[in-house]
């Protein structure tokens, strides 16, 4: 059952993710990633949202495991960062992976918080 | 083309950086034009299924943070391989492969997500364990989609130049 509910969650984050990434570089012209950065961003803003309600198990597997999880990607982020570096913009890829990792880190811990805290 | 609401290419662009969808690339500015558009979201949305039920299916074998690890390594491997295939190199030409393998299974599958989640939570309990897991994971997907992409470049590259 939980894993039916991990493919409605992911069926809906993937394209989701998709769609937000074209939809930021429609406005965003720039080599630097800002649609995958906003992505993961605001996905983990999202799942420390549901880590701090401790919402009931299916509703994690469903919003957190499946929709967050597929709306976020680390494949993604690994292989602009590799491009970015490999295409001598050095800066750009230092930029991607610090800003990625804190930004992502800073959303989760906020939505943690304001949902009610990390602690468990 | 000068009317095409899309963002003009950079100059020194012909191949993607964002593996998911980059404007810059001619083909992917298009790719939701028309009735196409439901076909990429929906073998995007078919792959993301698949990649985050394995994902979930690893996590239930092996409940630790070392999972979100592996998955996240192994599909940054993969990513590499396939957007040399996909993108670079050109060996693979059909128009749904990058959307189905790429935005979706490999995208569903990895998770950023969940890194900084778990990152938050061993940071109150323990900070170098927290600062090891979150270098080890950058440290491992960027080794891994490098190996992958070059390993893929090598190969392709030496099929191509055999006589």
């Amino acid at each position: 059952m939980n894993w039916v509910l991990v493919v409605v969650g992911a069926t809906v984050g993937a394209p989701l993710r998709y769609l937000m990434d074209r939809e930021i570089q429609l406005r965003h012209d720039s080599v630097f990633p800002w649609g995958t950065f906003a992505v993961n961003a605001s996905g983990s803003f999202v799942l420390g949202l549901l880590a701090g309600a401790s919402i009931a198990s299916g509703s994690y597997e469903l919003l957190g495991t499946g929709l967050c999880g597929a709306l976020t990607t680390y494949s993604t982020f690994s292989y602009e960062t590799l491009r970015l570096a490999e295409r001598g913009w050095l800066l750009l890829a230092l930029a991607n992976v610090a800003g990625s990792v804190l930004v992502g880190l800073g959303a989760v811990i906020l939505g943690a918080d304001l949902a009610g805290g990390l602690a468990r | 083309m000068s009317e095409h609401p899309y963002p003009p290419s950079h100059g020194l662009r012909s191949e993607a950086i964002d593996p998911d969808v980059d404007l810059h690339a001619p083909a992917q500015r298009i790719e939701t034009e028309g009735p196409r558009k439901w076909k990429v979201l929906a073998v995007v949305a078919a792959g993301g299924a698949i990649g985050a039920s394995t994902r979930y299916g690893v996590s239930q074998l092996w409940p630790s943070v070392w999972a979100t690890f592996a998955v996240n390594a192994f599909g940054c491997l993969l990513i590499g391989v396939l957007m040399v295939l996909v993108s670079e190199r050109g060996v693979v030409t059909r128009p749904l492969v990058r959307p189905f393998l790429g935005v979706g299974v490999l995208g569903g599958f990895t998770t950023f997500s969940a890194y900084v989640l778990d990152f938050a939570r061993l940071l109150e309990r323990h900070r170098a364990g927290a600062l090891l897991y979150a270098a080890a994971t950058l440290a491992a997907a960027m080794g891994a989609v490098w190996l992958g992409a070059s390993a893929a470049r090598r190969l392709v590259d030496r099929r191509r130049s055999a006589p």
